[in-house]
């Protein structure tokens, strides 16, 4: 419970501003940052083309969609909880997007895509929501549960879509994926909103302290009055829907949608979050941290793309940088209770 | 809990007996009796000539890597990065077995090779994810995940995805059958049979189960803890590369990537057979029936007709329904106590 009862008491005293500047310094928030720090310095000197605004704006833009579905991941993996099957929902999203639009239309009429869009929205937020319910109601664990829809929405978005793809959409629909306002990708507006308000309902609200405290102890939370099963279909809901908006921006910024879309992009978001030191066992984590932990796989990636090597190897780097995180992390910790 | 210790010791032991019975893996076997029933009405072919043969010999792989799976996810652990080292174990075995082209060593050499080679290295890898499970205490989740990442790139940076072809024809251990039976289904079968007795009669096979069951009061009554999560990552391992030898030797070509998806059908098979996944609970009978079960749905979806495009759809829900009958028999037993 140390996480939900706040180290107000000692705020004042110089110790206690001592101790807090070692808490911020051995935090994985700023590790990460240091991490990332180095990697900017160092791929910078090696390549002048990655300082530019230009490359910056573009990997920014890349990362929006993973990005706008970690966020909730965070708060589901804060519970203790997991969600697998977002990539899924992710693809079913657009593809009901794509073919409400495509199919449902009169004789070659299309039908309107204003509304199409909030139907795929709509459907992203109920997968999310069928996911809770069942994890709420049956108590059917999270990762079994979403491990069952992973399978069963991405099989509805190869159903519905018959493994065809919608294409031909109209221009407007390119502005939220393509488009830029006074020369900044707009879709990065949408994710910097979406990251605070996620940021600030999880560090500065009730729903935030409850959602910390079921990942801390969820018998203790039902004891103590907090709506548990409440606090899950929410933030199962949220995940859903989220994965739909990223969906609608993925669509719109390669506009098509295919059935397969997204397809192991479960892993990029968790690993955003475990990278951003959000600890899988619940009780502990942080919207900067999930948002620190997203730029740095995106800033590893293009740097060791712009020094020539292929994706692939940025998938290895990946992989040992979030092992190495989480180690570094637990060393810290432990040498520190030790002291 | 209280009606446990109101109840007299005849009726715990009797009901007891009964939730025995009513056990997952039952479940499962009504499950395939039930969907073959249905499917051979509709389809009469569906029991005859090949088929049946065909089911199991599908199933068998994921059925033999889930063995591996299900110990892992018994002591409390998981492991997603088995897809990944699939991948990795079948190109080394195909690259060994390509490598007896123009050898002044004899072919059989470097077949027996190509065999015996993934599941060392496959227990070798077990060695290192277990090392940081066990002994550095990185949760079983980041670690295979990261090995997933690091295994995968590693592959397609050295092969290129680039497809093996004109293997030696001697390299066909899947292919071969004993007494009409594919030798991966004799695998999947011995393989269920050990993992079964071992899991359940031997000091470390309970030793799995404590564990899992509850880490602290295991170590506190004198297991050594971690030495059991370093063995299973090692055993689990050495079981992929077992399963990897046989997926290599499928056909004559061998593409060297990870096979999508496929470390999702190895822990649904766990999860569906019973295997808790909060560990400490669950049978390998269990997970190769549900590894059967998946790989009949799909057949049966064939044979019923069903859209290619909607298998895997009727797939996912059926394994909902089979995990929520899990749950309400569990939960129903523990209220009878």
């Amino acid at each position: 419970m140390e996480s939900v009862t706040t180290p107000a008491s000692d705020a004042g005293t110089a110790a206690g501003s001592r101790s807090r500047l070692r808490s911020i310094l051995i935090s994985q928030e700023f590790i990460l940052l240091m991490i990332i720090l180095i990697a900017v310095i160092f791929i910078s000197i090696r390549n002048p083309r990655f300082l530019t605004a230009n490359n910056l704006l573009t990997q920014a833009q890349l990362m929006i969609e993973v990005g706008l579905m970690a966020l909730p991941m965070t708060y589901i993996i804060i519970t203790g909880g997991i969600d697998l099957s977002v990539s899924s929902i992710f693809g079913l999203s657009a593809i009901v997007l794509g073919f409400v639009w495509y199919d449902l239309g009169d004789q070659g009429a299309t039908f309107p895509l204003e509304l199409a869009i909030p139907i795929g929205l709509l459907v992203g937020a109920l997968c999310g929501f069928i996911n809770g319910a069942f994890i709420v109601r049956l108590g059917v664990p999270p990762l079994i549960m979403t491990l069952a829809t992973l399978a069963l929405y991405r099989g509805v978005a190869l159903g519905v879509s018959q493994a065809r793809s919608a294409r031909g959409f109209p221009e407007w629909f390119f502005q939220i994926g393509t488009g830029d306002t006074f020369g900044i990708p707009n879709q990065l507006f949408i994710f910097i909103i979406a990251a605070i308000i996620f940021g600030i309902v999880l560090a500065r609200t009730v729903f935030g302290r409850w959602i910390y405290a079921v990942g801390n102890n969820e018998t203790g939370a039902r004891f103590s009055g907090i709506p548990v099963g409440r606090v899950k279909l929410i933030i199962y809901t949220l995940s859903g829907l989220m994965a739909g908006l990223a969906a609608w921006i993925f669509t719109s910024r390669i506009s098509t949608t295919r059935s397969d879309m997204g397809t192991g992009l479960e892993l990029d978001v968790i690993a955003a979050v475990v990278l951003g030191g959000t600890s899988i066992f619940g009780g502990s984590g942080s919207i900067l941290g999930t948002v620190l932990g997203l730029i740095l796989i995106q800033v590893l990636k293009n740097g060791l793309s712009l020094a020539g090597m292929r994706g692939d190897a940025t998938i290895v780097v990946i992989g040992i940088i979030l092992i190495l995180a989480v180690l570094v992390n637990s060393l810290v910790d432990r040498y520190v209770r030790n002291r | 809990m209280t009606a446990v210790t109101q109840a007299t010791p005849r009726s715990a032991v009797r009901s007891n007996r009964l939730s025995g019975l009513i056990s997952q893996e039952l479940v499962l076997i009504f499950a395939i009796i039930a969907l073959a029933v249905v499917t051979q009405i509709s389809n009469p072919r569906f029991l005859t000539g090949n088929n049946p043969r065909d089911v199991l010999n599908n199933a068998s792989y994921i059925a033999i890597a889930a063995i591996g799976m299900s110990m892992v996810i018994i002591s409390g652990n998981i492991d997603i990065s088995v897809g990944s080292l699939i991948g990795v174990l079948v190109t080394l075995s195909g690259t060994i077995a390509k490598a007896s082209e123009g050898s002044s060593i004899p072919v059989d050499v470097w077949i027996v090779a190509a065999y015996i080679a993934p599941p060392i290295f496959g227990a070798l890898i077990g060695l290192f994810i277990g090392t940081l499970v066990a002994y550095l205490r990185i949760p079983a989740i980041v670690v295979t995940l990261g090995m997933l990442s690091i295994l995968k790139g590693g592959l397609i940076i050295v092969t290129g995805g680039a497809w093996i072809y004109n293997l030696p024809p001697q390299f066909n251990l899947a292919q071969q059958r004993i007494l009409e039976v594919p030798i991966p289904v004799w695998v999947m079968v011995i393989g269920t049979i050990l993992a079964f007795i071992g899991l359940r009669y031997t000091s470390f096979g309970r030793a799995i189960y404590a564990v899992g069951g509850n880490r602290e009061a295991a170590r506190l009554s004198g297991i050594n803890d971690r030495r059991v999560i370093l063995l299973v990552f090692v055993m689990n391992g050495f079981i992929v590369g077992i399963m990897s030898a046989l997926f290599a030797t499928q056909f004559n070509a061998i593409q060297s990537t990870v096979p999508p998806g496929i470390e999702l059908q190895i822990i649904t098979a766990s999860v569906v057979g019973g295997v808790s996944i909060l560990g400490g609970i669950g049978t390998v009978f269990g997970s190769t029936l549900a590894a059967i079960f998946v790989q009949m749905i799909q057949s049966s979806m064939q044979f019923l007709r069903i859209s290619d495009y909607w298998i895997q759809a009727v797939q996912g829900l059926l394994i909902l329904m089979t995990v929520l009958a899990d749950l309400y028999r569990r939960r129903r037993t523990m209220r009878r106590g």
